[in-house]
């Protein structure tokens, strides 16, 4: 419709905002949202068109999850201790994204820093699902995952440490995906678990997404883990087939913790996937069982280090007090929230001399077996297919009281961020009206075989792409 | 009282002379307003990531191999952790590890009483220098960051101590300031902080095996400083230890003007710095091929040439070092080598009368010597030194010539044939002609002559002075002497 200049770039952003600034209030989704900076984009977006020198996105509103840096506007990882901070510089992937013309809608909700599985960790608003507003979106990215869902952006970015695109994605009913690490720079993105975050993105189906993968993607130079052929072409999106695909089933991962539901969607997707020429076999990799205490010590452990920095001297509020440690101190103790403290406890103790071994080191001897686990399986089969979340959306306040049970809702999703191999949530059915997504990971560098298996899987199911019951 | 020995570890802190910051694009430099040479990644903005300085990397290797160090061919960059105000995320990009850090157990060699020691190296590893802290002129404090991030290599010697005295321990930095100017990767500046020293002392009964608890000590900016101080600190441990009491694991800083250590803080219990590979940094991985090529290209290290000084150019100890001491000195010295020019004479007029007269007008010996400080270069150039010595070994003129010829050939940068040439300075060895001279002299000292025939034959120098005087210095010095002491007889 923008190329074809049915409406303009302008018309496009103000009727989002306005949808924002309308109905957001049900959905909590943003955090941040400069609309005259917005409409400013949004013309430099129709001047690309005009020339001529339009991507396939440009012109196209996103929405940004506020932990990663935009500058000028600002970044707050929903965290009190960077409530008012404004970052000088761009992230890497906002450099691409304007530079292909997609406009910025604005910031979104997350839990702080990145740090939980239901965005009520935010230090300033929990998110709502859209298919029911008393439910939690999932998170971290449930802010990123809802608006998408609710319509408010058609597209947006999230971050993926353990399974914060691809959880929430499950629970709104959308596709996210977390691309090979590597493939896609994080500077800019705020640290939690440095070597297992990744950017990744948001939309309403596979095509969208995978052209958001491709305008994100490629090497950066100010990113030292970035790979070096990092850019994900998507040329061939559409021409695979599912005939004649093997497909691996973790049994682990279909075991016990799966909601009824969850486990029914998972037997027809199996089964209509089957119809269509799949194989499927059914894999063992015990690592699995290992994999959310493994997480919980590597990612706590990172987040304790790269959290360091916001000790109140050179940017953000800080609180006066005895002495630089004293200052520190009662900075840090008001302004993080309660599970950013929890994780920088554990990650400080699992480093700490004495605990090094039996802990930190022990778990990326684990996090290295498991990686080579699923490596071997990604040898024999074309991709391995587990459920997104093993539950559909819950109640906000539900498990709030049980961190634990939270915790555990991202096993399904954490061996992709071990591994460093990218991983799909696609919408495979509903369960009581809740929308359960099914998980497609395969080898690293294999973004491209994914994305095209994901296309064809979304073909093949009849529930994929629909909407939330909404204005 | 029983005697004591002391042990020395020393912990040297060099910052690297690349153009930018180790994990940044930010020059380095010295000096300048606070917080103008950073960026957001050496100011530690949140989502910022470090991307590794490759000329900083290649400077530690080549210290490491001129150390005599093993080289870890796979090497990884760990986060140490802990809180301070000048450390812009609360971990500063580091090495750990025994054998991890690029250079490890190695070795430098150190002139000791007639010969050398040995001081063992345990590890050269590379990391991320901290910002400052200052008091501001308005009271309070401040942190100036262009400091933050500056390529900084840690050299630190074995253990258990080679060094036992405060002369080792200032012969030591000496030696290692200078390997690490002659391979260009540290301007060695003590007092601008540039090279950072911080000995470990400990004091033990000889009568006992083990080490004596160790006190740190900070501040000391010059080799002046570094001596004293590690004397005054084995003389506190000792007097400590005689009066009864123990020595306390401390942090102790020096006072240059009173010449003495103070308490800066107690070090009682090991503080834990949660030390992990930084995730933000991949792997150094580095070819046996790679390394060999650093090791090729390596310089002639200041030993080896003070050694090849002495035996291939037989020159004095002392004298040798003199050069070596300065290898700017050594390139001029070994380019008049190259130009024919006779050693033991190149480096006789280098260390005299150039010596002075660079220090009398505070000129730099060559191009390449110059620093920051302006100063101008001198004219002479190994060349002029060859052609003026040349000149004295072939008699064309006399070394009291050559003095004078060398202070106009300073000034105006003429070489010594050109000036002797218009001057007609050239030497006289026309014997005819001084036979007269030496006649015209006596005659006019009877009472001279009169003293050496009665035996005071010192009386000799007066008369070959006058000859020389009626030559205006050019008269062949030796013949003068000569036909002096025939006529009298
Ligand atoms: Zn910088």
């Amino acid at each position: 419709m923008l190329r074809a200049k049915q409406v303009s770039a302008r018309e496009v952003a103000q009727a989002h905002l306005d949808r924002i600034r309308h109905e957001d209030e049900k959905y909590g989704c943003f955090l941040t949202v400069d609309e005259p900076r917005t409409l400013a984009e949004a013309d430099h977006a129709q001047e690309l068109l005009d020339r001529g020198e339009a991507g396939p996105l440009t012109g196209i509103p996103i929405a940004i999850k506020d932990n990663i840096s935009t500058k000028g506007l600002r970044t707050t990882c929903a965290s009190r201790i960077l409530e008012n901070y404004v970052p000088p510089f761009d992230a890497t992937v906002m450099q691409q994204i304007s530079s292909q013309g997609l406009v910025t809608l604005g910031k979104t909700n997350l839990d702080e820093f990145a740090m939980g599985t239901s965005c009520e960790n935010s230090a300033f608003k929990p998110s709502r699902n859209p298919w029911d507003t008393s439910r939690s979106p999932g998170g971290s990215s449930g802010g990123s995952a809802a608006a998408v869902a609710a319509e408010l952006a058609p597209l947006s970015l999230g971050s993926d440490t353990g399974g914060s695109i691809r959880m929430p994605a499950s629970l709104c009913g959308i596709v996210g995906y977390k691309p090979t690490y590597g493939r896609v720079s994080r500077y800019g993105l705020v640290a939690f678990g440095s070597s297992l975050d990744q950017i990744g993105p948001f939309a309403r189906n596979v095509e969208d997404c995978a052209l958001l993968a491709e305008a994100i993607s490629g090497h950066d130079h100010r990113d030292s883990t970035s790979l070096q052929d990092a850019k994900i072409k998507v040329g061939g999106l559409k021409s695979g087939r599912l005939n004649g695909l093997k497909f691996a089933l973790p049994k682990e991962m279909f075991e016990g913790a799966l909601e009824p539901g969850v486990r029914q969607i998972m037997e027809e997707t199996v089964a209509t996937l089957t119809r269509e020429g799949v194989q499927f076999t059914e894999i063992s990799i015990p690592e699995i069982g290992l994999g959310v205490t493994t997480y919980y010590i590597i990612a706590p452990a990172e987040a304790s280090s790269n959290l360091a920095r916001f000790d109140g001297v050179r940017y953000g509020p800080r609180e006066e007090s005895q002495g630089h440690i004293g200052v520190v101190a009662a900075t840090r103790g008001r302004l993080f929230g309660h599970e950013v403290k929890a994780r920088i406890m554990i990650g400080t103790y699992a480093l700490s001399a004495g605990y090094y071994d039996a802990f930190y080191l022990k778990a990326q001897k684990v996090r290295a077996k498991m990686a080579a686990k699923f490596e071997q399986a990604f040898q024999d089969f074309d991709a391995v297919l587990t459920p997104a979340s093993p539950v559909v959306a819950f109640k906000l306040g539900e498990l709030s009281d049980d961190p634990l049970q939270l915790k555990l809702l991202d096993f399904c999703t954490i061996p992709a961020n071990m591994g460093g191999f990218p991983g799909i949530s696609l919408n495979a059915g509903f369960s009581d009206g809740l929308p359960v997504g099914v998980q497609l990971l395969a080898p690293v560098m294999g973004d491209e075989k994914l994305l095209q298996m994901a296309y064809s899987v979304e073909r093949a199911l009849p529930d994929a792409i629909r909407r939330p019951n909404m204005p | 009282m029983a005697n004591y020995i002391p042990s020395v570890g020393m912990e040297v802190h060099a910052e690297l002379l690349t153009h930018s910051k180790m994990f940044c694009r930010c020059p380095v430099a010295f000096g300048g307003e606070p917080n103008t040479r950073v960026c957001p990644v050496c100011m530690g903005l949140p989502g910022t990531l470090p991307v590794p300085n490759r000329s900083a990397i290649e400077m530690a290797l080549r210290t490491s191999l001129a150390l005599n160090c093993k080289i870890a061919y796979e090497s990884v960059f760990h986060r140490k952790n802990y809180f301070y105000p000048d450390l812009p995320k609360g971990y500063q990009v580091s090495q750990y590890g025994e054998t991890n850090p690029l250079g490890y157990h190695g070795w430098v060699e150190i002139p000791s009483g007639d010969g050398y020691q040995r001081v063992s190296i345990r590890r050269v590893h590379l990391e991320e220098d901290t910002g400052k802290l200052m008091h501001l002129p308005s009271g309070g404090s401040g942190v100036d960051y262009n400091r933050a991030g500056v390529p900084l290599m840690e050299i630190v010697t074995g253990f258990p101590p080679d060094i036992s005295t405060p002369d080792e321990s200032k012969e030591y930095l000496y030696q290692l300031r200078l390997i690490l100017l002659y391979l260009e990767v540290c301007d060695g500046k003590l007092e601008h902080g540039s090279m950072r020293c911080e000995p470990n002392i400990s004091v033990r009964p000889d009568d006992q095996s083990e080490l004596g608890t160790k006190t740190e000590l900070k501040n000391l900016n010059s080799f002046r400083s570094v001596q004293l101080g590690v004397q005054f600190e084995v003389r506190r441990q000792v007097a400590v230890l005689e009066g009864g009491g123990r020595v306390a694991q401390e942090t102790r800083g020096w006072n240059d003007t009173s010449e003495t250590s103070f308490l800066m803080r107690t070090k009682e219990t090991e503080q834990d710095y949660r030390y992990f590979a930084c995730p933000d940094l991949i792997p150094m991985h580095f070819t046996e091929e790679y390394i060999e090529g650093l090791r090729a290209e390596l310089p002639e290290l200041p030993l080896a040439k003070l050694r090849r000084y002495r035996d291939d150019y037989l020159l004095g100890e002392k004298d040798a070092r003199r050069l070596v001491e300065d290898r700017h000195w050594a390139e001029f010295f070994e380019e008049g080598i190259k130009l024919g020019g006779d050693p033991k004479l190149v480096c006789n007029w280098m260390i005299s009368d150039f010596a002075r007269l660079l220090n009398e007008t505070g000129q730099v010996i060559s191009e390449r010597a110059k620093d920051d400080d302006a100063h101008d270069v001198s004219k002479v150039t190994p060349a002029h030194i060859v052609d003026l010595v040349n000149l004295v070994s072939k008699g064309t003129i006399s070394g009291k010539t050559a003095k004078d010829i060398f202070d106009e050939m300073f000034k105006s940068g003429d070489f010594a044939s050109s000036l002797v040439e218009k001057k007609g300075a050239t030497q006289i060895s026309d014997s005819d002609q001084i036979l007269a001279w030496v006649r015209e002299a006596l005659a006019k000292n009877p009472d001279v002559v009169g003293k050496y025939k009665s035996g005071q034959t010192n009386v000799i120098g007066f008369l070959v002075g006058q000859v020389m005087k009626s030559s205006q210095g050019r008269a062949n010095a030796p013949m003068v002497q000569d036909l002096v002491k025939k006529e009298l007889e």
